[in-house]
């Protein structure tokens, strides 16, 4: 049985794992590392629940292999906010009721993180966009884009904040 | 001085969810998440065929990979009494097929291994023979002459006919339409769907041989009822089986049945003594376990020169698929289809049904459908335009003229109405809509080619099964239960035999404590899905929780604070008569600053109790609804159709909905979202259709058409308030509502902008390319893609 | 949802790449974004012995106009030619089209070249290559050779490559006037097939037609060039007479299935309106249009 050792950096803690090559990343994040906050939704590559960020990009983990990882950082909803505080995007969700069963909201929140870095200041139709690689069956999306646009503008006073 | 019930997070109060604490930090406890000890994985092999034979299976090289524990088939099952077991609707379902598979994607075979990669290369490896026979996939075919018998392994089965059932007057009725003004008459079909939560069904049995304990973590809305199965069907002592269900990541009625996974996880866990955890892919989900709907409608009304309904007929065919296993109240063999037209006042009415088998998955409960309800109120709905259509009626007209105004009423089918105000629900909708500047613009813009429609469904629903007298599963009959302790320091563990999968129990029953007892609702931990530590109760499924749970939730919490009187008439050294109550204390009427809080009352249960009176503060309560609870809403879209493409987009949506009191409005609101987006994706993309040959088309993602956040519209959501009179804190259900009613919303308004072109009906799904054919041939467009031809 | 075992290589130069190629004799496939392989090889439809991984290779991710023509490099990812400047000034078809493929976590691995050489019916890049005259440049241990996109793709899946063969590079011309393009996709919701695709690329000199593309998606066992349309609108130009004809000889040329996401005769329809849609718009005029182009309007797409 073919095995590879590969160092992927996973919330910025760098790790050395051993995976066949077919193992997909999803799995190596979930039973591997151990970290279950990633979920399985679909076997399509259709849904997002799986959606980790691949050097600072959202990707579905279901449809990389574990082993392209090698050399590569991994942000999961782990990485997410730092141990004293939440994300603002975290914070949003809650705020905003932008989460029912919780199954979609790892996957989404990556994406949504990703859109505010790149684009702090979206219109509705460019969250709607944006997350259109998303799945969600309980929300109905409407409370997931008013979460991001509360983290957005929370996002937002903090950077006035900073540089006053 | 009472405590203020909104910041405390009682009743009414926007109380941010505590669940979410652990989802936003990616620390979900889902089925797939929980890793125990020596842990083996199982995969299931699955049926290509619709309908065949099997000849032989030869397992002989899947045994012989490295890591493969078990491998396991029909025959081994039988040898077991396992390969078939009882249903909820008392048929019998294959675990693991025998003779026969009768549906494409049925279970033939499981293998347990080391990783589920291996697992699934050793079903790669199983070789199975199949001797291919003809599928029926429909209810005309299963009773078209010279069918193949599908159910041939059921003694005396001689056609493919599930049940029949009958409701109503028919002599009333037939004297009704014999002498009515107006007959309208519709024919439509409620095409197959699956409820499709993201999270697949899945379970980790764990048999401990030295404790003979039987331990399964589920994806199961209904804990309780599940444990009373296994012990059933696996011939186990009930009290020695535990069945927990964590987080789920979304139910929507998909995981209320037993699936075959389940039991055969079981049993190979008792097998090699080590847990065994299976957890299906999408593909397994969509193609084998619970769909909804597959229900073909005839319905006709009888209408006098007013416009009021005199009598009303319904037939509706189900399909079954291949076992009937409807998780569903024992009486009815299909769910509450008789609750259709309830909010109408029609003195006559007639229900017949026939279930069929076809080679298609069994089910035909589920999916946010109330049992069945939704099934009845787009068919209601749809038969209500079609009457305004061919009177020439204002559709909001038409409704007022016959919604039931006095309440409680006796339905035409015999259901009792507790509440209600449709005609303000209405109303309202409409207003704010600006229904009759819509209607303008709509006669201006078809001038001018355009295509614009507006479409009304309105309804009530009977949501909280429900009454003893009338309901059971499998005999158990429908209550649920809440056991609330509280501690020395006035803190509050409340545990119910619900079982939420999104809903925002663990936030919501607590508030309902609040709300008795004026314990902050952050003070109160709500407990549920874990049989050994939960009153019995029959689950989350059919918006039943608040209905029932909610209400054992209210008694439990008032029989708490009738011992706290008794603490508080000892502390304050008075008779428990000269107490009264305020949230969150009691006090001397004659003297209010002097009192008694909760929290001291609870601290005294255990520090200084009257003589005779026992230690502790607690109790619990088994409800039984003395009815259902009757929500009712009014939604009303607003579309425009593209004439060339027969693409049509929302305009406006506007839904009002009335579900009593509303517990936390955010999640209330929240889940009429949910269940609107569920309507829209129903209405237009999302279903599960078959060939000729019986092969499943809607089996994965990219067939099975989940609407993302860039199709979904935006809803305006407005409510209005009618208490439940008959339940403890005045509230109803409503998880289920805007999928119930949302649907003929949407296709209510697309055939309004096309029935000038005469277009009286298009069956869901309403996707362009039947919108167009309908503008361009100028007729109605029935039945389920693929077109007829390729059937 | 578990791939059979494969031997996996993840060279980091070229030749590696085609000695590689060269060994496995057919049983190795070289993936790029993935995006169409892992989901094939995760349900079993496809099982290579071999997969040969390119994302490693330093500088296949160059898009470069020089030489008058765009070269875009393997690697060259949808989320990059969705972001892309380059795209939006002087390629439109390619930029209208960028956006509309799968979705937007799909778009971040997935490449042009690597659609091309999978060459789904369903792929919307072909489309784009054909109408606008496209090519791939292929290596192999023999040498290089560039294959014009219409004798790239023969069939369902089924491209002109060799087993040996490895595709560095898409090519398109570069505009000579004015160019104008668009791509129309009729999904049912982000991330479906098209139920038809239909891209239409102009190069205009002054007030006439040099150049004109019209090739389709999802209506045949390829993507499908409508040469005859084509011609009809170099000769007609941009009258009402010329779009007319050129939108039915284009209806013409497509062979749709009925399935589920509509019959073949609205298929074709949907070919022919949406011919007639692009070039209205390219004359200057708005066609009413529900929903299809709403993206556009979205300032920052990813």
């Amino acid at each position: 049985m073919e095995v590879r050792q590969i160092s992927v950096t996973i919330n910025d803690e760098t790790r050395l794992v051993e995976v066949e090559p077919r193992m997909l990343c999803v799995h190596m994040i979930r039973e591997v590392v151990g970290l279950t906050g990633t979920h399985l939704g679909c076997d399509t590559t259709s849904c997002g629940a799986c959606t980790v960020l691949l050097d600072g990009v959202p990707v579905k983990s279901c449809t990389l292999l574990a082993v392209q990882t090698d050399g590569h950082e991994l942000t999961t909803v782990e990485g997410l906010g730092w141990p004293s505080e939440l994300h603002p995007v975290q914070e949003g969700f809650k705020e905003e009721h932008g989460l029912q069963c919780g199954f979609c909201t790892p996957g989404m929140m990556l994406t949504v993180t990703a859109l505010l870095e790149d684009n702090p200041d979206p219109t509705e139709d460019e969250i709607r966009w944006a997350i259109s690689g998303n799945l969600c069956r309980c929300t109905g999306y409407q409370n997931i884009v008013k979460a991001v646009q509360w983290a957005a503008k929370k996002m937002a006073a903090e950077r006035t904040s900073v540089s006053a | 001085m009472a405590v203020d019930e909104l910041s405390v997070g009682g009743v009414g109060a926007r109380v941010k969810r505590v669940e979410d604490d652990r989802f936003i930090r990616g620390r979900g406890n889902y089925t797939d998440d929980f890793k125990l000890p020596g842990m083996l994985h199982m995969e299931i092999l699955r049926s290509p065929y619709a309908h065949a034979r099997i000849v032989s299976i030869d397992t002989s090289k899947a045994w012989a990979i490295p890591g493969v524990h078990l491998v396991l088939t029909g025959e081994l099952m039988q040898q077991r009494n396992l390969a078939w077991m009882p249903t909820l609707s008392y048929d019998t379902q294959a675990v693991l097929a025998t003779d026969k598979v009768r549906f494409q994607g049925q279970e033939v075979a499981a293998v347990v291994a080391d990783d589920p990669y291996i697992a699934k290369d050793a079903c790669e490896a199983i070789q199975v023979e199949y001797e291919a026979l003809p599928a029926i996939v429909n209810p005309q075919q299963a009773t078209a002459s010279g069918a193949p018998l599908i159910r041939d392994d059921k003694d005396g089965q001689t056609d493919n006919i599930c049940y029949t059932w009958e409701v109503g007057d028919k002599a009333n009725t037939d004297r009704a339409f014999e002498q009515a003004e107006h007959v309208v008459k519709l024919d439509c079909f409620y095409p197959r769907s699956h409820p499709s939560p993201i999270e697949c069904c899945g379970c980790i049995a764990d048999w401990n041989s030295a404790t003979e304990k039987l331990t399964i973590y589920m994806t199961t809305q209904a804990p309780h009822i599940i444990r009373t199965a296994v012990a059933l069907v696996a011939e186990l002592p009930e009290h020695m089986i535990r069945i927990i269900a964590p987080d789920i990541g979304g139910g929507f009625g998909n995981k209320v049945p037993v699936y075959p996974g389940y039991v055969v996880a079981t049993l190979a866990s008792i097998l090699v003594a080590r847990p065994v955890k299976w957890i299906e892919d999408k593909t397994g989900n969509l193609i084998s376990t619970g769909y909804a709907r597959d229900m073909y409608f005839h319905g006709e009304l009888a209408i006098d020169n007013r416009g009021k309904i005199q009598g009303l007929r319904i037939h509706v065919d189900t399909d079954n698929g291949a076992f009937f296993s409807d998780a569903q109240p024992t009486k009815f063999k299909v769910g509450l289809i008789h609750s259709a037209f309830a909010c109408y006042d029609i003195p006559y009415g007639h229900l017949t049904s026939q279930g069929h088998y076809t080679n298609k998955a069994p089910g035909g409960v589920a999916y946010r459908c109330s049992f069945r309800v939704t099934e009845a109120m787009f068919f209601q709905e749809r038969l209500i335009a079609a009457a305004c259509q061919d009177l020439g009626v204002d559709p909001a007209d038409f409704r007022r003229i016959n919604f039931v105004q006095e309440f409680p009423w006796r339905t035409t089918y015999g259901m009792l109405l507790d509440s209600g105000d449709y005609d303000k629900c209405l109303t309202l909708a409409l207003e704010k809509l600006g229904y009759e500047d819509l209607r303008r613009e709509q006669a201006e813009a078809r001038k001018r080619g355009r295509l614009i429609g507006i479409g009304i469904s309105t309804m009530t629903e009977p949501l909280g099964a429900g009454n003893s007298r009338e309901f059971d599963i499998i005999g158990i009959k429908m209550f649920d239960s809440a056991e609330l302790r509280v501690h020395p320091s006035g803190k509050a563990v409340l545990k119910i035999g619900s079982k939420t999968q999104g809903q925002g129990h663990e936030t919501t029953f607590a508030q309902i404590v609040t709300h008795e007892l004026g314990i902050p609702s952050r003070d109160i931990l709500v407990h549920h899905g874990d049989t050994d530590n939960t009153p019995f109760g029959m689950g989350t499924y059919a918006s039943r929780s608040t209905p029932t749970a909610g209400a054992a939730t209210a008694m439990a919490s008032r029989k708490v604070r009738a011992k706290a009187r008794k603490l508080a008439a000892h502390l304050l050294e008075v008779s428990e008569d000269d107490l009264e109550w305020e949230l969150g204390r009691f006090y001397v009427r004659d003297a209010p600053q002097r009192g008694a809080s909760i929290q001291d009352c609870a601290l005294a249960a255990y520090t200084n109790m009257p003589d005779g009176l026992e230690p502790g503060l607690e109790n619990h309560a088994y409800y039984d609804p003395p009815n259902m609870t009757w929500p009712f809403a009014a939604y009303v879209a607003a579309v425009e159709i593209d004439p060339e493409t027969g693409v049509w987009e929302v305009l406006r949506f506007v839904a009002v909905d009335d579900c009593g009191v509303r517990i936390n409005p955010m999640i209330v609101e929240g889940q009429i979202m949910g269940g609107l987006t569920e309507a829209y994706a129903m209405s237009n993309m999302q279903f599960i259709t078959f060939d000729s040959n019986g092969n499943c088309i809607g089996a994965n993602y990219m067939d099975y058409l989940i609407p993302t956040a860039w199709e979904t519209p935006a809803w305006e959501l407005h409510e209005v308030v009618t208490p439940c009179p008959h339940h403890p804190i005045g509230a109803k259900g409503i998880g289920e509502c805007a999928c119930v009613g949302g649907p003929a919303a949407f296709v209510n308004a697309v055939i309004d902008a096309v029935a000038h072109l005469g277009v009286r009906n298009i069956d869901m799904p309403v996707f362009s390319g039947r919108v167009w054919e309908a503008i361009r041939e100028q007729h109605d467009v029935a039945g389920s893609p693929p077109l007829p031809g390729h059937h | 949802m578990y791939p059979a075992r494969f031997h996996y290589e993840a060279p980091s130069t070229v030749d590696e790449v085609l000695q590689l190629l060269a060994m496995y004799q057919g049983e190795a496939k070289v993936m790029s974004g993935g995006m169409s392989l892992i989901p094939l090889m995760k349900l079993r439809f496809a099982s290579p012995s071999c997969v040969i991984d390119v994302n490693n290779i330093a500088g296949l991710d160059y898009m470069d106009e020089s030489g008058g023509r765009l070269r875009i490099g393997a690697l060259v990812r949808n989320r990059t030619l969705v972001r892309s400047e380059v795209l939006r000034a002087r390629y439109p078809l390619m930029s209208s089209l960028a956006p509309q493929v799968a979705d937007p976590l799909v778009r971040a691995r997935g490449t042009l070249v690597g659609s091309l050489c999978h060459a789904d019916p369903q792929g919307d890049w072909g489309a784009a290559m054909l109408a606008m005259g496209g090519e791939v440049v292929a290596r192999s241990t023999a040498g290089e050779r560039t294959i014009p996109v219409r004798d790239l793709l023969l069939g369902p899946f089924q491209t002109s490559l060799r087993p040996d063969e490895f595709a560095v590079e898409a090519r398109v011309p570069g505009p000579s006037g004015e160019p104008f393009g668009m791509y129309y996709k009729l999904e049912r919701k982000v991330g479906d097939f098209a139920t038809v695709g239909v891209a239409v690329f102009l190069d205009r000199n002054g007030g006439s037609i040099t150049k004109a593309g019209i090739a389709l998606t999802g209506v045949g066992s390829t993507n499908i060039k409508c040469v005859d349309a084509e011609q009809a609108l170099l000769s007609g130009g941009l009258t009402d007479a010329g779009i007319d004809a050129a939108a039915r000889l284009a209806a013409e040329a497509a062979k749709p299935q009925t399935d589920q996401r509509g019959s073949a005769e609205y298929k074709r329809h949907l070919v022919r309106t949406f011919v007639v849609r692009a070039l209205q718009t390219a004359t200057g005029r708005e066609p009413i249009d529900i929903r299809q182009r709403r993206f556009e309007r979205v300032a920052s797409l990813v």
